[in-house]
């Protein structure tokens, strides 16, 4: 099953004004259900015009695009209720805060899909428990948190909606090491318990690598490549003249495989290429 | 979408008219109102009007641009037309119950809509080919006398490139917060008065915290570098007037004598 599918997806900015921009050219992918997908690709890219996209926060100039089998533009009226189910998460969603309380700030998305209060309140404390807020933070203000902790209410404002795919744009940007891991581990948990769709828009390929199950590459407003993440790191030479690297572990076994050795270079996480060496190493006896 | 909206219409070029000093372009533009309101007579108003155009012609900028400039001041200029119209009395045209147009009366309209429209296409003309940043520094220079008076002209002027600059950073934050109040259900299109007021919340919290929380970082980052205010302060563009603005200024007092040598010739 498919959850979202663009088909020669197509987006102009300012069309007929001198400023006129091509930000997205004839893009078509198909992104399976539960699927945890790494969205690449330099600043300028395309990324953001993209995923605007997937929920009609952005009208494509021409191309369609499928929310499961529906057109997502087919109907106005109906935009609304995409909405609800294709959650977005923007680059430093803790500007956005603006309720009086922590509490009815991750309830404003569940409350305007009207659903009873009830149901309102399991949401917001569900999505507080999975970004790691305590019950006693709900009752404050969310100008009173530290600037992490405000990250994460703007993201269990988005999850309290229970979207059916989540795309989160840059969650990690300017977060501490810990910070970042934290977040990153937090939305692993949720796609694992909630087998829902994840899109998560990064710039470090470490964090693909550990995350993303399936790796979509944006260049100069063109898909380069849509793939499971190990082909798609295995392509480091391609990345890199785009501009865009490859993690650490892979840039090294793809510099073995350039210098003759046969290892294979699609491997992305330090186990599989620590397994790897070992194996080899095993191979031609000289394992201790 | 509301990036569209254009504040601070400049229209960058490299024309003889956009290379004027901006001191020099304010006082011609003053220059030109007066011409306008020393002309007397048809031919008075319309070298005014050809050389209005001349200066468009001139600066490259579309002609369009000039409707487009237009746009707000038309309720004004059929206001006025219908009531000079209506009230100016003399050779009566047209009469029909108290409704007397008279000939006078749609030659004072024709006369002040024309009027109107050269006086709101020339200022325009200075904000399309003056960067605002350009503006507020003729300005300063032009209000450097009331300092004497000690009026904050320096204040003033650093406000205004401040705010300046400012409007497009707070239009682009504005779209995503938006779009990101949209991403979680925000209707802001649909409701009543007060509904879509009360869906103006959640945009305009985030806006104005953002706002304080750049002012305070502004601030901060003027104060590291030392900003004490206008006393003793250099600038990194000079301000020169070069052969171009003798050239532009002998054009509009030549103009201007044009049209008073006209008010006396054609009576």
């Amino acid at each position: 099953m498919t959850a979202i599918r663009t088909e020669h997806l197509t987006h102009t900015y300012s069309v007929g004004t001198p400023f006129q921009k091509v930000a997205v050219e004839d893009v078509s992918i198909a992104i399976g259900e539960g699927e945890y997908v790494g969205v690449i690709g330099h600043t300028g890219s395309g990324k953001s015009t993209l995923i605007q996209h997937l929920n009609g926060l952005l009208a494509p100039t021409s191309g369609k695009v499928y929310i499961g089998e529906q057109d997502l533009w087919a109907d106005k009226s109906k935009l609304r209720s995409f909405r609800f189910a294709v959650g977005l998460v923007f680059q430093y969603p803790e500007y956005q805060l603006f309720g009086e309380t922590v509490y009815s700030d991750i309830a404003f998305g569940p409350t305007n899909m009207g659903l009873p209060p009830d149901e309102v309140d399991t949401r917001v404390r569900q999505a507080a428990r999975f970004v790691g807020l305590s019950d006693d933070k709900l009752q404050k203000s969310p100008f009173e948190l530290s600037g992490g902790q405000k990250r994460r209410v703007a993201i269990a404002g988005v999850l309290a909606m229970d979207p059916k795919v989540l795309i989160l744009d840059e969650p990690t940007a300017g977060l501490d090491p810990k910070g970042r891991d934290k977040i990153l581990g937090e939305i692993r948990e949720y796609h694992q318990e909630k087998k829902n769709t994840v899109l998560l828009v990064s710039h470090s390929m470490e964090d693909i690598a550990k995350n993303a199950t399936m790796a979509l590459v944006m260049n100069q407003s063109r898909l380069f490549c849509y793939d499971r993440v190990e082909e798609v790191f295995g392509r480091g030479a391609e990345l890199a003249r785009m501009g865009l690297t490859v993690p650490q572990v892979s840039r090294v076994f793809l510099d073995l495989a350039s210098r003759g050795l046969d290892v294979d270079a699609r491997v992305y996480t330090v186990e599989a290429a620590a397994e790897q060496i070992i194996a080899k190493a095993a191979g031609k006896g000289v394992a201790k | 979408m509301i990036k569209d909206i254009t504040i601070g219409q400049y229209f960058p070029g490299r024309s003889p008219v956009h290379r004027l000093d901006p001191r020099v372009k304010i006082m011609l533009a003053l220059g030109y109102i007066v011409i306008l309101f020393v002309a007397q007579n048809a031919w008075g108003l319309g070298l005014g009007v050809v050389a209005g155009f001349g200066a468009y012609l001139i600066s490259g900028i579309p002609l369009v641009m000039i409707l487009k400039s237009l746009k707000p001041v038309v309720p004004i200029i059929i206001f006025t037309s219908v009531l000079n119209m209506l009230f100016v009395e003399g050779e009566s045209l047209f009469h029909w119950w108290i409704v007397n147009i008279t000939r006078e009366g749609v030659h004072t309209a024709i006369f002040m809509s024309v009027r109107i429209i050269c006086l709101i296409a020339g200022t325009s003309l200075l904000t399309y080919t003056t960067s605002p940043i350009a503006l507020t520094d003729g300005i300063e220079r032009l209000m450097g006398p009331l300092k004497k008076l000690r009026f904050p002209v320096h204040e003033l002027a650093m406000m205004m490139t401040i705010a300046l600059r400012f409007i497009p950073t707070l239009i682009e934050e504005t779209d995503k917060i938006m779009s990101a109040q949209k991403a979680r259900g925000a209707d802001l299109e649909t409701g009543g008065l007060m509904q879509r007021a009360r869906a103006l919340v959640p945009i305009l919290i985030p806006l104005f915290v953002s706002s304080f929380r750049r002012a305070d970082e502004l601030a901060l980052a003027m104060e590291c570098r030392c900003y004490r205010g206008g006393e003793g302060r250099t600038r990194m563009k000079q301000l020169h007037m070069g052969p171009g603005d003798f050239v532009a200024s002998a054009l509009v007092v030549a103009c201007l004598a044009g049209v008073i040598a006209l008010n006396l010739l054609v009576k």
